[in-house]
């Protein structure tokens, strides 16, 4: 053990003065995502963001210069991104940790970000409980009971009385159901039924057949971005289960750019809540999504690139606001309250929970210039995540 | 007149067996210097070392009885999760907590045992992976206990024996990794150069013969599936206590082919086989991942390919070959 | 009721039809050489960008991407078959698993770096679209083409299996491999046929399924425990087993999700242990 004490004495005197000699040099932002595995398109757009951004903004601030090192935790891999958390941090020297597109991998690096005392910015994992894992985290994507708690009152407010919810089995499903019941029943609105699919599921026809014999007035739905929403959208039509008999609700990622290709004509009416809306009119919007598609081959921004973009937005004005210094402490006390425009709209940080506040759109798709379209058709503004104050 | 040589014969091999060679000293001492000449890549030592408690687990029954599984993350994920609850109901002490957790995969695995010893060849191999999606789901279907797909939250590991903190620098977490591997392999060792371990491997070699000359060949295998299931909950519970997180994907089918794989880039039947495939293949997917963190698997891919293609045995058979030419 | 179990039984059907494509090669080449190519998935992933890219780039009807498909994939098999898995045939079946599961690596990276992570999107022409409606019940058209792709097939092979000379080849290769080799049957090239037959056969089901599943990168991966489980149910080399096989687990599939939805999940797991315990060389295997 002597021996070891010895190590580590010797390795943090060299630590520190390696330390020291880098001052005033590069920060350097650890960026931990799923770049590879059955998330790597989310870890892919989220990344675009980040680079975006850079390219908008230049790679410096508060005359430093800023370096990302990447790294890949292949999946949903809590103990994988925890380690290149810890690697980054005594290896690399990072300054602020960034990425985390899944809520368990953003869980499991929690705790480095406080041990190491290092600014942790979640760009996606979108479970209310995140930014209460660490002082250290602020998030800059959404919350899901921020979408549909909110959702489900308006759908009240709407004249809908009874609506049957269909969702994934697991935590992010479990939550957006919870939140759109809660705000559905609080107002009056009946939950006919509910149903779970599994996570990775290739066949949706039996639930939606059961949905279909409880004839509601209303299906609310979520499902994991990617294949699944177009699966979905196709199989609801095919039983019917389509606007104007049935009204069907659901999170933006139902009706995301390549669901809506795929659904064509069967998207029309499907109302969904989010906070990110492509088709959103605006020059900030405008001028984004002009120069995602340039950079990306065409391929339009979504939600997990704007949840890049904006945290590179938080850590670029957060080092503005110390003058450059990479504390962790001094960047959290600068984040909270961080209020700005984005291309998602008008957002802030707040200062208690340190997590984001936003304008949730709910929209209905409808055909614009012969296309069909995320259309906005209310806009409820300065919407905080329902949770953090409940559990207070 | 040769009976009753044989058994002196047998012995003497067997002791052979068991004296170690200076390779496995010099092993064992390299496994200590990431402590000194890379004590930043300690976590990642770690991980490692967790990894190959994990394989020899499956080269238990793979390698030595023949048991081809792609479902043994259950085991990882059983033992990972149970240390992993005990600590969020109030039990954070590290050794005890482990050594219940490894208990608890230990009893599954030989109730488990009753089935596998049922099925061969590609049965076995559809029945294993079959329990392991199904101990996934069960443990997705389970939220309230499990946390589902987010994972478990709040577990704390106190320090071991009260005294050595787990750190940032994973020095507490290396030392505790490596000396259960240690442990773990010193068991296995003497296992499978024990006469049981014989038996097992006349069992992989011709099952028919064996209930012929006399040994119950479905009691060995359970025994040893039970005891492989032990250590795959072990390092299960390695993972969890070391890094104070447990999700689903420590049960999932990922888990299961990766062991797989590296057991078999490294050379089955050695036990020193999946410790190496564990090293290879982990470090050379941490610096690919580090130089292209999208392609890495590329490299990974044909790592594998090439390996087949030229090292039909795996790493360490080809190693053993060369050793053994220049003798 | 009776409607409930009837739309059940058919949109069940359908899936497992596309199981029974994406399966059946794997199944036959397994039964006749022993030769496990976790691979095979991969097959029908590239076939699924095939059917994408030829629709996108060069603007060809939905009906004339399917062939090409089968074709693409037939002919890369057969490459990759006579380059490279020839050499494993007498490896092994761990090297073989460890070779096959490094091609699915190399052919996940490949993908990712040609056609990006995107969820790629399928168009149909407007008449494979929608439902149509009979007796009461509501039928979509698409998993209605899925089904009769899927019966034409299987005839084609059961016919072409029965009465041609090759099919007589694949049956003796199957039965027997030693035996039809000492009569001077080219096993091999009966074999490589086949693997080109069943990896085509893959290709096609996984331009099928892009429309029903989707198609990333991981589509190797994702339908590989598919793949296993309808092989294994159905038992080694059988092309009736494979059928049986896939149609049991897309209607258990489905109709234990519309059913038990609580246990939906496990309850293809659930059949596929217990058919293997009782019967562990599958529904119809022989050996």
């Amino acid at each position: 053990m002597l021996k070891r004490t010895a190590v580590a004495a010797v390795l943090g005197l060299g630590l520190t003065l390696s330390a020291g000699a880098m001052a005033q040099e590069t920060i350097k932002i650890g960026v931990i995502l799923p770049y590879s595995g059955p998330f790597a398109d989310a870890a892919n757009q989220l990344q675009a963001g980040i680079d975006l951004y850079i390219a908008e903004h230049g790679d410096e601030v508060a005359g430093r210069k800023i370096e990302l090192i990447k790294r890949d935790t292949g999946g949903p891999a809590p103990d994988v991104a925890r380690r290149l958390a810890q690697e980054l941090v005594v290896r690399d020297n990072v300054d602020i940790l960034a990425g985390f597109a899944l809520t368990p991998e953003a869980l499991g690096a929690a705790e480095i970000a406080t041990e190491a005392q290092k600014l942790m910015v979640v760009m996606n994992a979108a479970t209310s409980v995140v930014t209460e894992q660490s002082p250290y985290i602020v998030r800059t994507s959404v919350t899901i009971p921020q979408l549909n708690y909110s959702f489900g009152k308006w759908a009240y407010e709407q004249g809908i009385r009874e609506a049957y919810t269909l969702v994934a089995d697991y935590g992010p499903g479990i939550d957006a159901e919870a939140s759109f019941a809660k705000g559905f029943t609080e107002m009056g609105g009946t939950i006919v039924g509910a149903d779970r699919t599994p996570v990775a599921n290739p066949d949706f026809s039996a639930y939606v057949q059961r949905v279909a014999d409880a004839s509601p007035e209303a299906v609310y739905i979520f499902v994991p971005g990617g294949a699944q929403p177009a699966a979905i959208g196709k199989a609801l039509v095919d039983r019917g289960l389509a606007p104007p008999d049935i009204k069907v609700l659901g999170q933006g990622e139902l009706t995301h750019p390549e669901a809506l290709e795929s659904m064509g004509e069967t998207a029309r009416g499907i109302i969904t809540t989010f906070h990110y809306t492509l088709e959103r009119d605006d020059p900030l919007n405008k001028a984004y999504v002009e120069g995602y598609t340039a950079a990306n081959n065409g391929r339009e921004p979504d939600l997990f690139s704007i949840g890049g973009y904006d945290g590179m937005h938080l850590i670029y004005e957060a080092l503005k606001a110390t003058n450059g210094d990479t504390n962790g402490d001094a960047l959290v006390e600068a984040a909270k309250g961080m209020a700005w425009d984005s291309p998602r709209g008008p957002m802030s940080i707040d200062p208690e929970t340190r997590d984001v506040i936003q304008t949730v759109y709910i929209r209905e798709i409808q055909e614009v210039d012969g296309e069909l379209q995320n259309v906005i058709v209310q806009e409820i503004p300065d919407v905080k995540d329902p949770l953090h104050g409940a559990a207070k | 007149m040769t009976d009753s040589i044989a058994p002196i014969e047998s012995r003497d091999w067997l002791r052979r067996r068991s004296r170690w060679s200076p390779f496995e000293i010099l092993f064992w001492l390299a496994a200590l210097l990431p402590f000194i000449l890379f004590p930043t890549y300690l976590p990642l030592a770690s991980q490692i070392a967790i990894a190959a408690l994990f394989a020899i687990s499956v080269d238990l029954i793979l390698g030595y009885a023949g048991i081809v599984t792609l479902g043994h993350a259950m085991f990882f994920g059983l033992g990972a999760y149970f240390a992993g609850i005990i600590s969020v109901r109030g039990w954070g002490e590290p050794v005890s907590g482990l050594l219940m957790a490894g208990l608890f995969a230990g009893i599954i695995g030989y109730i488990v045992s009753f089935l596998i010893t049922r099925v061969q060849h590609l049965a076995l191999l559809m029945v294993t992976l079959g329990l392991g999606l199904l101990t996934y789901e069960l443990a997705n279907a389970l939220h309230d206990l499990t946390g589902g797909t987010d994972g478990l939250r709040g577990i704390r590991t106190w320090p071991i024996f009260g005294q050595f903190k787990f750190d940032l620098w994973g020095y507490t977490g290396y030392a505790y990794t490596l000396a259960l591997l240690f442990l773990c392999f010193l068991l296995s060792r003497r296992l499978v150069n024990s006469s049981f371990g014989l038996a097992l491997r006349g069992i992989r070699e011709n099952v028919k013969r064996m209930p012929a000359i006399g040994a119950d060949h479905k009691g060995h295998l359970r025994l040893v599936y039970a005891i492989s299931a032990a250590i795959a909950g072990l390092a299960g519970g390695l993972m969890a206590q070391t890094t104070n997180t447990v999700a689903l994907d420590s049960l999932s089918f990922e888990r299961s082919a990766d062991v797989v794989v590296m057991l078999i880039l490294g050379g089955t039947g050695r036990l020193y086989g999946a410790i190496l495939g564990t090293i290879i293949f982990l470090v050379a997917r941490d610096q690919l991942a580090g130089i292209n963190p999208q392609y890495w698997y590329f490299g990974i891919g044909l790592l594998l390919m090439v390996v087949v293609l030229f090292m039909p045995t795996g790493i360490l058979g080809f190693l053993a070959r060369i050793v053994d030419r220049r003798k | 009721m009776i409607s409930q179990i009837v739309i059940v039984l058919f949109d069940g059907f359908a899936f497992g039809m596309l199981l029974f494509l994406l399966s059946v090669g794997l199944s036959v080449t397994l039964g006749m050489m022993n030769f496990i190519n976790l691979a095979h998935g991969a097959f029908g992933m590239f076939g699924g960008y095939v059917a994408v890219t030829v629709m996108r780039q060069l603007g060809l009807p939905f009906l004339a991407a399917l062939p090409l498909a089968f074709i693409a994939m037939a002919l890369l098999s057969v490459l990759i078959e006579r380059s490279l898995f020839r050499r494993l045939y007498k490896a092994g079946e761990l090297n073989q698993v460890l070779f096959t599961i490094g091609v699915v690596f190399v052919a996940a990276a490949a993908a990712t770096f040609i056609f990006g992570t995107v969820q790629q999107v399928i168009i149909l022409p407007d008449w494979l679209r929608g439902s149509v409606e009979f007796g009461g019940v509501r039928f979509g058209i698409y998993r209605a083409f899925i089904i009769l792709v899927a019966l034409i097939i299987t005839a084609l092979l059961v016919f072409g299996l029965e009465r041609t000379r090759l099919g007589a080849q694949i049956r003796a290769a199957v039965d027997n491999q030693r035996m039809a080799q000492g009569l001077g049957l080219d096993v091999e090239r009966v074999f490589a046929i086949t693997f080109a037959l069943g990896c085509g056969l893959a290709g096609l089901g996984g331009a099928l399924a892009v429309e029903i599943i989707g198609l990333s990168p991981s589509f190797g991966f994702q339908m590989l425990v598919y793949v296993l489980i309808v092989v294994s149910v159905g038992g080694l080399g059988s092309i009736t087993g494979s059928f049986v096989g896939a149609a049991l687990l897309g209607i258990g599939d489905v109709a234990g999700k519309y059913f038990w939805p609580e246990i939906g999940s496990f309850l293809i797991y659930l059949l596929l242990v217990a058919i293997l315990l009782v019967r562990p060389l599958g529904l119809f295997g022989k050996r």
